[in-house]
């Protein structure tokens, strides 16, 4: 057969001629750019006013930061050396770097001491965060919040350790009676926790010295980005507890229980942060024994952690809510009581869904730590809004202050949330 | 074959209130309630001790006495003679403006980057992310102060509009942008103008009326009407003639340099802008992540079989995704509706005065009446918020997927 065709036809190529690259539109930046670019002229549109966009954007920034000058020490002095040349004055930052982290009242001998507790805090977050580490950390983990307390605040030794005695004491109560009911287990141990407190806060009081290892700092010192992070963290780390107890009420048979429970989480998530900061502020007072004083950062601390620990249990709750009825009712056919049904079936599952909204409600409460600046406590924008910009060396430097503070709260609520999307990609145990 | 007979009776003893399920949950609501009564009581009689000590009383007489202050941005008339509660109420319509700007202006500004973030180009796509990105991850409050000092700092002041040699002008001859704030003009209303107002209102509902007519003739007989360009005529048409026809009734205002500031026009203070622009960027990052969400939650598959019906790519959009998106988007929507309305009582770190800023601010600082002022701020943020949630409760039992 091919014979035949060989001779009626003039050409026939005996070898396989090589393959030829694809056409250089068709391949590698080109072909990306004209896909992902220039697809279209609405596309070609858009990108060209986007290209503009950041062209004025750089434009206006890069100078302003590449000019940037970082040593010196007033604002005046800051124009000398810029001579008209736009220029950013970011010796603000390094002049009053101290007072934007710590507040201006903090001894500067002891600025060690906060640092310390910021590095360990994330040596005790760690093995929160990441489960792969070994659990023994989680020992650290718990001593943290004393060891913190004792670094930041000062004073006597004592005091946090009676603290972790009450927990400790606590924790053997409850392990002892656990086991014949969880009720009694539960509120046994909160008793005892509390009796050991009141108790020791005698034999405190007694056998503590004036002169401590640590020098005690008041409250009304810390200030800074320490206090946005004091806040954020005793904040979120409280309310989750707090939440899940919300949550469990509002979901609970009993109706008087839902109906405290519901009318607490409605009310607080219907009034602004800044009603119930007022009230920690000027209202609080009134419904105290009277008599006693009570540190304004402590009253944030509790309004913060109820406003916190209302838009937890919402979270928590969609997440019980979204559990198949069937779990429920396994827990139930394997016999275990309510409490053992919520610890060992319901709720590790529940949380695991919660995880995202829990986290968005703790960014969400990071960045409104910076709400006490209104009730004239002196966090980051307190401290710049207050004694940075009202000093006559830094009268004027706003766009450098509250870019850093931007910055600031952008670096540590950005890193949050890329640490959920990990871990929820972590937790996916549902094959799909 | 064995006859059951009931168990014996047992009689009810104490224990059982502990141990018997059928008991448990009533000593349980007991203790609770108890518990609450005991605390309620305790923080009622150190309420009262502490009022006593101070020799206060609580009392609403305050709302009536003048309070003595000025309020600058007045949506209904108001001066320094006016009671507290003329006071209030101007705050809680500056409340209610601040609100309602921002959410028109977040909800434009989240659709657009929400749609725009899903975008193919890869550039605006990219943009959209480093927004949505950059606004969520900052505290409102931050962003509210950064835009006051745009408007406070950086715009030149009504001096600088001056002489020959300006170094500011107004926008079309029309806007001022001074550290004093915005000057827009101002519509005068003349006779004649509520008969043009009516025939607005009217062609509204002739445009309503059309569509309607046109649906019902299309779904009885069969026959497509145009509907969007009639719409439009009717909406530009009939005003646009009844202007001309009775004489120009409604003229503008322009704000002019005089003295050392502008006069005339409409005065939009630094405040009111800082608030409204800080709270519609910060929250329209927030909306464009739902907004994305919603659009993403709505399977290819949908998309694919409407094309299989033979919908055009317009028609796929209005008709298939939008409806089903829009029961995903709304209700957060709603949600960040109500979140707006409480960040606005951040108004009181740029001075704006709304409800907080006069009755959380001025009134209590001035009357003392902490406790009064706070639980009707409260108040009112509950009513509000209250009155979204039925709101949102409706709406979800309307669009709910009606299943077996």
């Amino acid at each position: 057969m091919s014979d035949t065709h060989a001779q009626t036809v003039a050409f026939v190529r005996e070898t396989q001629i090589p393959p030829a690259p694809p056409p250089t539109m068709e391949t590698g930046a080109i072909k990306w750019v004209r896909e992902n670019l220039f697809s279209g002229w609405a596309n070609t549109l858009l990108t060209l006013v986007s290209i503009y966009f950041i062209y004025q954007l750089a434009t206006f920034v890069l100078p302003w930061v590449l000019n940037g000058v970082w040593n010196t020490s007033s604002l005046s002095e800051c124009r000398d050396v810029l001579q008209g040349v736009t220029g950013g004055c970011f010796s603000v930052l390094t002049d009053r770097w101290n007072q934007l982290l710590f507040g201006f009242q903090y001894p500067s001998e002891f600025y060690w001491r906060p640092s310390l507790a910021f590095v360990l805090l994330f040596l005790a977050a760690a093995p929160v965060l990441f489960f792969d580490l070994p659990r023994k950390l989680l020992i650290f983990t718990g001593l943290y919040p004393f060891i913190a307390y004792w670094l930041i605040w000062g004073g006597t030794i004592l005091a946090p350790i009676l603290a972790l005695l009450g927990f400790v004491v606590g924790y053997f109560v409850f392990q002892r009676f656990v086991k014949e009911s969880f009720a009694m287990g539960f509120f046994g141990a909160i008793v005892a926790a509390f009796l050991t407190w009141w108790l020791g806060g005698y034999v405190v009081d007694a056998v503590a010295s004036e002169d401590t290892l640590l020098t005690a700092v008041p409250s009304r010192d810390m200030g800074g980005f320490m206090l946005n992070m004091i806040l954020g963290t005793v904040c979120v780390s409280l309310s989750l507890p707090f939440g899940i107890l919300l949550a469990l009420g509002r979901q609970s048979d009993m109706p008087i229980i839902k109906w405290i429970c519901v009318v607490f989480i409605e009310f607080i998530r219907g009034v602004p942060l800044i009603t119930l900061l007022f009230v920690a502020n000027v209202v609080l007072a009134y419904f105290l024994p009277p008599g006693t004083t009570f540190d304004l950062i402590l009253r944030v601390i509790i309004m913060i952690t109820m406003f916190a620990s209302a838009y937890i249990a919402e979270v928590i709750r969609g997440g019980l809510a979204a559990l198949p009825k069937g779990q429920y009712e396994a827990a139930d056919s394997l016999g275990l009581d309510y409490p053992q049904a919520m610890r060992l079936i319901i709720l590790p599952q529940a949380l695991k869904i919660s995880i995202p909204g829990i986290v968005n409600v703790a960014v969400g409460l990071f960045k409104d730590t910076t709400l006490v600046s209104v009730i004239s406590m002196f966090d980051l924008v307190g401290m710049i809004r207050g004694p940075i910009l009202a000093s006559t060396d830094w009268n004027g430097v706003y766009w450098e202050l509250f870019s850093f503070a931007a910055l600031l709260f952008f670096i540590v609520c950005y890193g949050i949330s890329q640490y959920s999307q990990w871990l929820e990609r972590r937790l996916a145990t549902d094959h799909r | 074959m064995t006859t059951l007979t009931d168990p014996p009776r047992e009689s009810f003893r104490l224990s059982m209130l502990i141990n018997d399920t059928r008991y448990r949950s009533l000593t349980f609501q007991a203790i609770a309630l108890v518990i609450l009564i005991v605390i309620m009581a305790y923080l009622g009689m150190n309420l009262v001790a502490n009022l006593a000590a101070a020799g206060l009383n609580i009392s609403y007489e305050f709302l009536g006495e003048p309070a003595g202050y000025d309020i600058n941005q007045r949506p209904i008339p108001y001066d320094s003679q006016s009671t507290h509660m003329r006071a209030s109420i101007v705050g809680i319509l500056n409340t209610l403006i601040v609100a309602f700007l921002a959410c028109v202006t977040a909800t434009i500004l989240g659709v657009f980057a929400g749609v725009l973030r899903l975008s193919k180009n890869w550039l605006v796509s990219k943009l959209m992310a480093v927004y949505v990105e950059a606004f969520r991850n900052v505290p409102v409050l931050i962003w509210i102060i950064i835009i006051f000092s745009i408007m406070t700092v950086s715009l030149p002041g009504p001096r600088d509009f001056r002489g020959d040699d300006a170094t500011a002008s107004m926008v079309f001859d029309a806007f001022a942008f001074t550290n004093r704030g915005v000057y827009t003009p101002k519509p005068i209303w003349e006779a004649g103008s509520t008969a043009l107002i009516v025939i607005f209102l009217a062609s509204l509902v002739a445009i309503w009326a059309y569509r309607r007519y046109a649906r019902k003739q299309l779904y009885e007989q069969g026959n497509l009407l145009p509907v969007f360009w009639p719409s439009l005529a009717l909406f530009f048409i009939p005003t646009i003639l009844a202007y001309y026809i009775l004489g120009r009734p409604v003229s503008l205002e322009y704000p002019a340099l005089q003295g050392f500031n502008f006069q005339g026009g409409i005065q939009i203070r630094g405040s009111l802008i800082a608030l409204w622009f800080a709270l519609a960027i910060y929250t329209g990052a927030f909306i464009a992540e739902n907004v994305r969400a919603g659009i993403q939650a709505i399977s290819k598959g949908q998309t694919e079989a409407a094309a299989a019906l033979g919908l055009r790519p317009g028609r796929i959009m209005n008709l298939v995704i939008l409806p089903q998106a829009l029961r995903v988007i709304i209700p957060p929507l709603i949600s960040q509706y109500l979140n707006i309305t409480k960040n606005s009582s951040l108004a009181i770190a740029v001075g704006y005065m709304d409800i907080t800023g006069t009755l959380g601010g001025i009134t209590l600082n001035q009357t003392g009446r902490a406790i009064e002022a706070i639980l009707l701020l409260m108040l009112f943020y509950l009513t509000i918020s209250l009155s979204i949630s039925a709101i949102l409760n409706v709406y979800n039992e309307r669009v709910k997927l009606k299943e077996r």
